[in-house]
């Protein structure tokens, strides 16, 4: 097996928007895009997962391809001339991000709504071009799917999953490989789900959370988060982030613990740290309540010498 | 299943091979057993009725695949169901594509569920020269399609049959009743040459006969027309263990060649592969064949049997030397497993999503092998270079489509089937030879639902792939389904738009969205009379991502008939 991307120290050099820049072999184009100081809209990309390329708000226009190319995924050749900013791309990148404002709950994925800002991506046309003075006129779909609390670790809202298929691969290849969820269906009405959708604690889930630290629109989510977003105590701004090793085995995983009023409200790690790549375990990710518990309070060692001499 | 586990023989270099993950849905992760996914849940539906949580636990921990990726293979199947059915029936599904609806789909379906059959209206089964279409999916009895047993012979005219020196595919097949025993027996097929294209191969050797391709011109006849001398070489090239696989799961409105093909020459379909495989040098060949074929998959089977018998499979496949055998799959009911990469994924027991392009087939395809992945058509096309040479099998068609072409003609025409014309022949010679439009013609689709709608100027236009091309439309895999001013355009244009929303795999945003809102806006369109310049600036700008951002073909050509449509007027309002 031939493998271009083991070779060491090989640049590649390409032009983006006009700027040459050149990275390693085997690098993406969106790793090139970064290193140009090209900022480029990702949905189902993340640094610490395989790139899936399907959400498509990636896509730049590579010289002599017929149709455009996914940034995430698709290693930079020498010599490619690419557009980041080019008519098509700007149409491309404004329609994904306008078809799934159109379907999905995007109130929670802060990110999303920026780009959709900076694309002047319009989200209300859809509904709005349907719909005239007859009651009868065609509605538009959206994905639907009440929100699950099943348990005190993490929630699913699926009306605001977009599918970027994130949390499959951290349960799966990715990380965990405990395969607990799939996308399941077809088409518009495919679903992240369990086997026959059976709840949580009959799958194969370990609660390791990965699936929620990876989720880019709050369809997962934890249960902390969720409870304080419901009494609008969700305050991000006002968190502190401290990072630590977690204490509870000798891997030595690094936690970043967000504080919100001096109380722990989640736990992530680092994508970039070498020991956890961003994934945790149950132990990390969820038990920290400990850290709140009351003081303990030792027995008061006098009266219970005096116990036991009376007896 | 035992018979199936031989792909693995070390002897034959392993099928499975695990290296570095490309994408998802890549080459990492490849399971020993996990091919047999599909047919053990082809066996759970037709013995259960449906895939329950019993059966779907037994086979994932049989084959080793997690319980919920099996769940999410199962429900991308129309014809697998999760849930459990409230009778013992076996299924009657109707076909509810334009030409069935033309030809009174909704009044059949409507008459057998009345009759008390278990009855669900789906996409295009394929028999649009005998619409309306119904196949019946077996409950513990096997599958089959009424029209096979009782239905009248499906018409079969090539141009070419008549001169030995030039190609036609269908010359033997026109003698030979289609019930014949003729079709699939070895005796028969050897009497009237069959084999002498693998024995030509053999002594030609590899080079050879793929130079010889690529200077015949031949291109792919599944829609795509990439050039098969290209894609052989650069499997050839390739190091390791390598696949051939015949790509039968034509699900285009309107196509139903491969079914007719295979029905009625199944060695020669066999002859073909092993060809293609011992030509490139895999040891393995995969026929997907689509579920809703039963007869076919049956005559191939049989002819697969055959061809071990005769020796051209096997260890020692027809005298070679070197081991080549042949694995039949069948899909479940999925359009967008005609689509090259989706059909690895289906047939490896992943969801049939496509996979991203680069890389191509040709370095990494099946398991992540280089793999040569032909339509029928083109390969029995390969047997007709090697009878007659390229420069005599140019002889026919235009410089730069060479050969003949398979057209399914179906709708309002004289005579309905299979026609095969050499390439550059004019749409109206073509509706000629099939007895000619009935009535006055309102518009044509070519190309099937991903192609696009030609009105009455068209007829002149010669059926080639420049032609066509530089006239905006295509010939893709050769359907061309007529429509008279009978027809509610309007009805057929968005049911077009109802079978990508329902055939988009779900993958890519673009698609899985992009094809809603497209019905979405043409059943408004509908239901108002005529589009409004909003409305015309939303399609527009659907089809424009679609085109440019989707994952692959099926989303890129999603718009291109609705769009054409629009064009001829045909969506009413005035012509754009």
């Amino acid at each position: 097996m031939t493998s271009s991307n083991g070779s060491i120290g090989s640049q590649v050099t390409v032009s983006i928007d006009g700027q040459e820049v050149s990275v390693p072999e085997g690098q993406t184009i969106l790793a090139a895009c970064t290193a140009a100081g090209v900022e480029t809209p990702t949905i189902c990309w993340a640094p610490n997962l395989t790139p899936v390329n399907v959400c498509r708000v990636c896509v730049v226009e590579v010289e002599g391809s017929r149709t455009l190319v996914p940034a995430c995924s698709r290693p930079a050749a020498d010599g490619m001339q690419i557009s980041t900013d080019s008519e098509r791309v700007r149409h491309s990148r404004r329609m994904v991000l306008e078809f799934l404002g159109s379907a999905n709950d995007l109130s929670q994925a802060a990110e999303i709504a920026e780009w959709s800002q900076h694309y002047g991506a319009d989200a209300g046309r859809y509904a709005a071009a349907l719909s005239d003075e007859s009651e009868t006129a065609v509605e538009i779909a959206h994905v639907d799917d009440p929100v699950r609390v099943q348990d005190d670790l993490y929630i699913r809202a699926y009306d605001r999953c977009v599918l970027c298929y994130k949390c499959v691969e951290a349960c799966g290849d990715d990380a965990q490989h405990t395969f607990a969820i799939a996308v399941a269906g077809r088409g518009f009405d495919a679903r992240i789900r369990t086997e026959y959708d059976v709840e949580l604690p009959e799958s194969a889930c370990v609660y390791c959370g990965n699936c929620v630290a990876v989720c880019p629109t709050g369809a997962l989510q934890f249960r902390t988060e969720f409870d304080l977003r419901a009494v609008g105590e969700w305050r991000p701004d006002d968190q502190e982030v401290t990072r630590t090793v977690c204490s509870y085995c000798g891997v030595g995983c690094n936690l970043e613990l967000h504080t919100q009023d001096e109380r722990i409200v989640k736990v992530t790690s680092p994508a970039d740290h070498s020991v956890t790549s961003g994934h945790l375990c149950i132990k990390g990710r969820f038990g920290w309540q400990y850290v709140h518990a009351p003081a303990f309070e030792p027995p008061a060692t006098e009266s219970a010498a005096a116990d036991s001499t009376e007896t | 299943m035992m018979a199936a586990l031989s792909v693995n023989d070390a002897n034959t270099g392993a099928v499975v091979v695990d290296h570095p993950r490309v994408v998802r849905g890549g080459t990492r992760r490849r399971k020993q057993l996990r091919h047999l996914l599909l047919p053990a849940l082809h066996a759970l539906q037709r013995e259960a009725g449906w895939i329950s949580p019993g059966g779907l636990n037994f086979v994932g921990r049989t084959l080793g695949v997690p319980p919920a990726e099996a769940y999410g293979v199962a429900t991308f199947y129309e014809m697998f169901r999760t849930e459990a059915p409230a009778h013992e029936l076996s299924v009657r599904h109707v076909c509810v594509d334009p030409i069935c609806a033309l030809a009174g789909a909704a009044r059949l379906a409507e008459n057998l569920r009345s009759q008390g059959h278990a009855t669900h209206e789906g996409p295009c089964l394929g028999q649009c020269e005998r619409a309306p279409a119904v196949f019946i999916q077996g409950r513990r009895e096997p599958d089959r399609v009424p029209d096979d047993e009782h239905g009248p012979d499906s018409l079969l005219v090539s141009v070419t049959a008549g001169s030995p020196d030039a190609p036609s595919l269908l010359r033997h097949m026109l003698d030979a009743p289609a019930g014949s025993a003729e079709a699939a027996s070895m005796e028969a097929y050897r009497a009237r040459g069959g084999g002498d294209a693998l024995e030509a191969a053999l002594r030609l050797g590899p080079d050879e006969v793929i130079s010889q391709i690529s200077s015949s011109g031949l291109s792919g006849r599944g829609g795509a027309a990439f050039p098969t001398g290209i894609k052989w070489r650069a499997v050839a090239d390739g190091d390791g263990p390598k696949h051939v696989v015949a790509n039968i799961d034509e699900s285009e409105p309107g196509t139903f060649k491969d079914r007719l093909l295979c029905e009625r020459d199944p060695l020669a379909i066999i002859e073909s592969i092993t060809v293609a495989g011992l030509v490139v040098g895999a040891a393995q060949g995969w026929i997907y064949i689509r579920g809703e074929y039963p007869l076919a998959t049956q005559r191939l089977r049989h002819a697969i049997a055959q061809a071990r018998l005769e020796g051209w499979l096997g260890d020692d496949a027809a005298g070679s030397g070197r081991p080549f055998d042949i694995d039949l799959r069948r899909g479940a009911g999925a359009y967008i497993c005609g689509e090259e990469t989706a059909l690895f994924n289906s047939l490896e027991g992943y969801r049939g999503e496509p996979r991203n392009k680069p890389p191509f087939p040709t370095t990494h395809g099946l398991f992540g092998r280089p793999t040569v992945v032909n339509n029928p058509e083109t390969l029995l096309n390969v047997i007709e270079i090697l009878r007659i040479g390229p420069e005599a099998y140019r002889s026919v068609g235009t410089e730069d489509s060479p050969g003949t072409k398979l057209f399914c003609l179906s709708g309002h025409v004289g005579r309905p089937g299979l026609y095969e014309a050499p390439f550059g022949t004019p749409l109206g010679e073509l509706l000629s030879l099939a007895g000619g439009v009935q009535g006055t013609l309102s518009a044509v689709l070519l190309g099937g639902a991903a192609g696009s709608f030609v009105g009455s100027d068209a007829l002149e236009l010669p059926l080639s792939l420049e032609d066509t091309r530089s006239a905006g439309t295509t010939l893709g895999s050769g359907p061309v389904m007529v429509f008279n001013d009978s027809a509610d355009m309007g009805s057929v244009i968005e049911r077009l738009a109802k079978f990508f929303s329902d055939e988009s795999c779900g993958q890519c945003v673009p698609c899985r969205v992009g094809t809603v809102r497209q019905h979405e806006i043409v059943t408004e369109i509908r239901r108002a009379g005529a589009p409004t310049g909003s409305q015309r600036l939303l399609l527009d700008d659907i089809a424009g991502a679609m085109g440019d951002a989707s994952i692959c073909g099926l989303g890129h050509t999603a718009a291109s008939a609705v769009l054409s449509g629009m064009q001829l007027g045909l969506l009413g309002g005035d012509e754009s």
